[in-house]
Parts: structure tokens; C-alpha cells; sequence
């Protein structure tokens, strides 16, 4: 069946089952298809993309004037269906859609705690993004609460959390965090296990919430543009340029193609970056230390050309509205094609001497199993879905510039574990260095950036990348006078990190840094 | 296993010479000392990071001064697992009001004397999220802070040169 079918199909089935469909003209056809439906049938329409096999990707909620809509984006081959629906403003409900799909469940618990939407037969009433940094009462979200809030001098700390209890002679609970023995983002996580074995894991998150969609209002697209390179640290080239693809959408405005080439470069060598220092990082999780002070080092030279070519180590700041920040040179472009000749030789030693290391395959092997169906039933995305044989990644399936010029394979796995894990991240880093020659050699002279039109107000747009942790969705709407009035960044993390309370079930506590590691899911782009 | 030691015969040593900074070098840097350094450390201090709200990128920055080109252990300056083992509390970001109770009893739990060190522009003044209802803003918001290493992130250089200059044989 092909992308126009299955759209046509599901109308068809919402005929018959007496759903009234409003398509609306977008700016984002005809990537997405946006339908309008009534609050009614919000869980219905739900049941019957889920019979289509439709996957869900992201909800978020707006507040315009004295009602609120509230948007699900869902997806199929390619072709994205965003739907959305109006409510009050008073007494605001919605069926929920998270008792038909798993990935709706926290989405759905964050917009109730940001805009006090009730969901209707959720699975799941207990809070999520909030703590007690706000009162149950008030919605951060809202038009009508002030940025600053009106927070305690000393926030309490949220002791009143119901984590699934277990019972029984024999089982115990470990909790572990905020703060974590390691130097990563804080995180609770609550352990049930007989002797060492896990039986159960609770993650609790939301310790880094930021307010970043509050403090997202207001702003101009330059200054969007750089919050959303600090959504998420380690993926701020593909943040900025979801939020700047959005904010393009809604000014109007086609960047140049030299500039989207260079985003693709960008976003290639961040991709490299990151799977670079997660393969040290998997190795040095089972003491395996030789590996990761190889591919430490290997990181290091990565990120000293960033740092030379791009004036940026992580590459902060370099994609702007309308295009990128600075240009390469032809020195440049030579300096990047010749890096990644010895990178190529030394990655073939290490993998090499990796490969043949028994002590590395029995750690790796068959541990932190995600079998194929529950990835699929969870919507996960990046190396986490492709490791669990789901075949999806936006660059190819979407095609957006510059990745609708060039051929490359997607690297798929289906044994699920945490090898599966390690080898794809070195199958992408393999076709994302070839993506970076090919990208090069199609760079021609031209402008890299194209001037900003302030865009009408109420306009939107929807931004869709695959960052390095998988697909990225960024919803902007703009005010008047050029000031956004409101921004969803939606991280791959959000999707990815319910599947770790599955992965790790029956593997033992030691094995579950190597398991969340295998993962890598973004505390602070889940938290916002 | 032979691939494996010809690897690490041919990689060689790679770590780069770090001299400790003169006090202009450390201006440049972004770096202020703001309190006198007790004398007790030095020549060996144990570091706690504490994310206390960061956007990950401080910590990416702070992992590569584990990297065969920074090997901050070396100076005698290591990483611990918990507070209670540490002199100095290494904090990111701006302190998110979920973990503010956090980073205090963190900073409680460490014994005395003690520094603590704000790493990066949000952890010195708010950087790009300030304060809000969700957010305490800079570090010293919070907790008393000895040193500030400033940046966005602060590059490993910053952040070997700011660490020397505290454990400085005065």
C-alpha cells in the first residue's frame, strides 16, 4: 500500500464510522496532512490509526485566545497525519489517546501538568513533568501564568510520588538518583529486584525542567533558534535546525541550497560525534577501558576540526533562521574530507580488535533485549528502533534537503540488544561519513543565508529532522511582530525512554548502566 | 588480544602538556576566583559533578577531561561518585527547581572545607534560561560558589586550567 492509500483509507474508515474530518490547508503540506476533528472522537480516530498501523509520534497543546487545541502527529511510511481538536477553556477534556497508544501516555501527563487538559480514561493519573515547583492547581502553560510563577524560596522536594510498590518475601527496592554517581544529567530510578535480577523499573524524570516552552514565548526567531540548541546539549545542530525548518515553514521562506548542505554536514558530523562517544562509553559501562579512551581520542580529533572549521566544538549556534551562520571555505572542505581518511583506517583497527574481544560479546550479547514488537507498540525511533528492526528514519523516508540529493542506505538491525545497539551506531557513523563527502562534493558557490520575512501571526509550521538520537519534531506558531507564541520541541528521548523500563527487565542491576547507556536517552530534551 | 596491544603501542601517548595559568590567562578564559583557595588541597582534589539542571553540554565538555588528551588525573584531580568523598562540587546549569533540594543536600552531604565551582553560562548567571518558575537561575542563587569557569560550554582547556588554578601550590 502506498502513503496516498493509507490516507485514504483511514478517510474512508472515518466515514463509515460517522468521523467528520476538516482538512485544513497547511503550511507543512504536503509533508503533513492536517486534519481538524471534534474532542469527541479524539480516542476513536486514535483506535483507528492504530489499526492502520499509523505510528504515533508527538502531541502537544496550545492555548489561543479562550480555547485550547491540542495536536497528535501521527505517521506511516513517510507521510505524517498531524490531527488536532478545540476544547474550552473552561473545564478543558480530551479521551485520551494513551490507552491506545503507549507513546501518548506521558505526553499526555505533561500536557495535563503544563495546561491542566484532563484525559479521559488515561491509564495513568499520576503527575509527570510536574514536582512542586507549582502548585496541582496552576498550569505553567496557560497565557495567564507569569513566567515567573510564584515558586517557594526552597522547592520541596516530591516525596509523594506513588511508585509501584512489590511485595513479597525476597524482592527489595533500589533508588537511585536525582543525582547519579557518574557525570550524567540527573534522573530517578526506581528498582524492584530479587537478588540481583530486575524485576521491575520505574524511571522518574522531569528533575531538569527548564520552562523551556514558557520561556520559548516571546521571543524572535534568532533567539528561538538558540534556546533550541540547548534543548538538548548534544544534539544542537539538529535541534536549531528542527525549530528553524518550523520558523522557515511559517515566514514562507526556502533556505539556500548551499546553506541546507551545510546543516547536512553539520548534522552528519554531530551525528559522528555522538556515536563516537557513545561506543567508548557502552564499552567503558562493562570496564572495558582500552575501547574508550580509543574512540575518546577519536572524539577529541572530531571535535577540534568542529572547533577549527565551525568555530564551535559541539557546533552551538551554528544554524540560524534562514540558513547557517558561517561558511566553508574550500580549505575547509579539504581539512574535513582529509580528517575523515584516518578516522575511517583507525575505526576498521579498533572495531577489528573490538570484535574479536570475548569478554566485550559476553557482556553485550543478548543483554538489554527490545524485541521488535514492543519497539513497535512504544513508536521507538533512531538507533534505539532500528536495532529493533523498525525501518524508519526521517532523512530518507521524508527526504528533506539536503538528503533528497544523495543516496544512502539506513543501517537496520532486529537482534535488539545491546550489541545490536553498538553496531548500528558504527554502521551509521560508517554511511553518515560518506553522506558528509557526498554533501561536499555538492556544494557549489552561493548564498548561505536568505533574509528573514517576519512572518503573518497565527502562521505555523512543523519542523521534522532525524537528529543523531532519531526524529526530531519542532511545532512553532508566531505572534504578531515577529515573537513566537509558542514552541514544542519534541526530543526522540520522549519516545525512547519508556522502552529501558522493558529492556532491562531480567537482566541483573550491574548490567543497568550499560542497558540506559546502550539507549542514551536526553534527560534535560525529555524534562524541557 | 595482539591487535589489541599493537593498537595501543601505535596510538602512543597523546596527552598534551597544561601549564597552570597566570591569573591574565585566567581572565581571558572567563575564569574568577572568588574566594581565597584553602591551602590544604593542595596537590590532589576529588570533584562530585552535579547536573543541577544542564543542557548536557557542560557534561560532554567535562567527560573530555577524561580523554587520553586532557588525562586531568594526572594533577592529582579525579572524579568521585559521591559527595561524601569529595573537596569540590563541580555544578552545571542553572539549577532547575526540581533539583534544588537536590543540590542542597548534595552540598550538605560533602564534608568541609569544601568549594564549590559553577561550570558554564547558565551556571554562573542563568545563561540562556535565567530565572523563571522553573529555574533558580546561577548557581550562587542557591549555594555559596567559590570559582566560576564561565563558557557555553567551557572548552576542556577552560575547564583544566580553571581546576589548576584552584589546587595551585600557593
Amino acid at each position: 500500500m502506498n502513503a496516498l492509500n493509507w490516507t485514504e483509507t483511514l478517510r474512508q474508515q472515518l466515514e463509515e464510522a460517522g468521523i467528520v474530518v476538516d482538512q485544513q490547508e497547511s503550511a507543512y503540506t504536503p509533508h503533513a496532512l492536517v486534519w481538524q476533528v471534534a474532542a469527541e472522537v479524539w480516542q476513536q480516530l486514535a483506535e483507528l490509526s492504530m489499526l492502520q498501523g499509523l505510528r504515533w509520534s508527538a502531541g502537544w497543546a496550545e492555548q489561543t485566545g479562550e480555547q485550547f487545541t491540542v495536536h497528535a502527529l501521527l505517521e506511516k511510511q513517510g507521510v505524517y497525519l498531524l490531527i488536532r481538536t478545540s476544547i474550552g477553556y473552561k473545564k478543558p477534556e480530551l479521551p485520551s489517546q494513551a490507552s491506545v497508544y503507549p507513546a501518548a501516555n506521558r505526553s499526555e501527563r505533561h500536557t495535563h501538568d503544563m495546561f491542566g487538559i484532563k484525559f479521559i480514561g488515561h491509564p495513568d493519573k499520576r503527575p509527570w513533568t510536574r514536582h512542586k515547583a507549582w502548585d496541582k492547581h496552576t498550569h505553567p502553560l496557560r497565557k495567564d501564568f507569569p513566567v515567573q510563577g510564584s515558586p517557594e524560596i526552597i522547592t520541596p522536594p516530591d516525596m509523594d510520588y506513588p511508585f509501584i510498590r512489590s511485595h513479597g518475601a525476597g524482592t527489595y527496592e533500589i533508588p537511585v538518583g536525582p543525582v547519579h554517581a557518574g557525570i550524567i544529567e540527573p534522573g530517578h530510578f526506581r528498582f524492584q529486584a530479587v537478588g540481583e535480577l530486575i524485576l521491575n523499573l520505574e524511571e522518574r524524570l522531569g528533575y531538569v525542567h527548564k520552562g523551556i516552552e514558557k520561556i520559548a514565548e516571546g521571543r524572535t526567531p534568532q533567539s528561538l533558534a538558540r534556546l533550541a540548541g540547548r534543548v538538548s546539549g548534544d544534539t544542537t545542530v539538529s535541534h536549531s535546525w528542527a525549530a528553524c525548518m518550523a520558523m522557515e515553514q511559517a515566514a514562507g521562506l526556502s533556505i539556500p541550497g548551499r546553506a541546507a548542505l551545510i546543516r547536512g554536514i553539520l548534522a552528519e558530523r554531530e551525528r559522528v560525534a555522538n556515536h563516537l562517544g557513545d561506543i567508548g562509553a557502552i564499552c567503558n559501562d562493562v570496564a572495558f577501558v582500552f575501547a574508550q579512551m580509543q574512540f575518546s581520542r577519536l572524539r577529541e580529533n572530531w571535535l577540534r576540526t568542529h572547533a577549527t572549521v565551525f568555530g564551535h566544538r559541539l557546533l552551538m549556534d551554528c544554524v540560524i533562521p534562514g540558513g547557517v551562520k558561517s561558511d566553508v571555505s574550500d580549505s575547509d572542505c579539504r581539512l574535513i574530507k582529509q580528517d575523515i581518511i584516518p578516522l575511517r583506517k583507525e575505526l576498521t583497527d579498533i572495531i577489528t580488535a573490538l570484535d574479536l574481544n570475548s569478554s566485550l560479546e559476553d557482556r553485550v550479547y543478548t543483554a538489554g533485549f527490545l524485541p521488535e514488537d514492543i519497539a513497535a507498540a512504544f513508536g521507538t525511533v533512531g538507533y534505539v528502533g532500528r536495532a529493533s528492526g523498525q525501518d524508519f528514519d526521517v532523512r530518507r523516508d521524508l527526504a528533506y534537503p539536503p538528503y533528497d540529493q544523495v543516496k544512502f542506505k539506513v543501517a537496520l538491525e532486529n537482534q535488539g540488544d545491546i550489541a545490536s545497539r553498538f553496531w548500528i551506531r558504527y554502521k551509521e557513523i560508517i554511511a553518515a561519513l560518506k553522506l558528509i563527502e557526498q554533501f561536499i562534493d555538492l556544494l557549489t558557490p552561493g548564498e548561505i543565508l536568505e533574509e528573514w520575512h517576519v512572518p503573518v501571526a497565527g502562521s505555523e509550521g512543523l519542523g521534522i529532522v532525524e537528529g543523531w538520537r532519531g526524529e526530531i519534531i519542532a511545532f512553532v506558531r508566531f505572534d504578531g511582530d515577529n515573537k513566537i507564541s509558542r514552541f514544542y520541541p519534541r526530543d526522540p528521548s520522549i519516545l525512547n525512554w519508556p522502552v529501558l523500563e522493558k529492556l532491562v527487565l531480567n537482566n541483573i542491576v550491574p548490567d543497568f548502566p550499560v542497558c540506559n547507556k546502550s539507549l542514551n536517552g536526553s534527560y534535560s530534551g525529555n524534562d524541557l | 588480544m595482539l591487535r589489541l596491544f599493537k593498537k595501543i603501542l601505535t596510538t602512543g601517548i597523546v596527552t598534551e602538556p597544561v601549564k597552570a595559568p597566570k591569573d591574565v590567562e585566567l581572565e581571558q578564559l572567563g575564569i574568577a576566583i572568588k574566594r581565597h583557595i584553602d591551602r590544604r588541597y593542595s596537590g590532589s582534589i576529588a570533584i562530585r559533578q552535579i547536573d543541577a539542571g544542564s543542557c548536557n553540554g557542560c557534561e560532554l565538555e567535562i567527560h573530555a577531561l577524561n580523554n587520553p588528551y586532557y588525562d586531568i588525573e594526572r594533577f592529582g584531580i579525579h572524579f568521585v561518585a559521591s559527595p561524601r568523598h569529595a573537596d569540590v562540587l563541580l555544578v552545571t546549569g542553572p539549577v532547575s527547581r526540581h533539583m534544588q533540594t537536590a543540590l542542597l543536600r548534595t552540598y550538605e552531604a560533602t564534608p568541609d572545607p569544601k568549594w564549590v565551582v559553577a561550570v558554564g553560562d547558565c551556571a554562573a548567571c542563568g545563561g540562556e534560561f535565567g530565572v523563571s518558575y522553573a529555574s533558580c537561575g546561577a548557581v550562587s542563587n542557591v549555594i555559596p560558589v567559590d570559582a566560576v569557569i564561565a563558557g557555553c560550554p567551557p572548552t576542556p582547556l577552560a575547564l583544566v586550567q580553571g581546576l589548576l588554578s584552584l589546587c595551585e601550590r600557593h
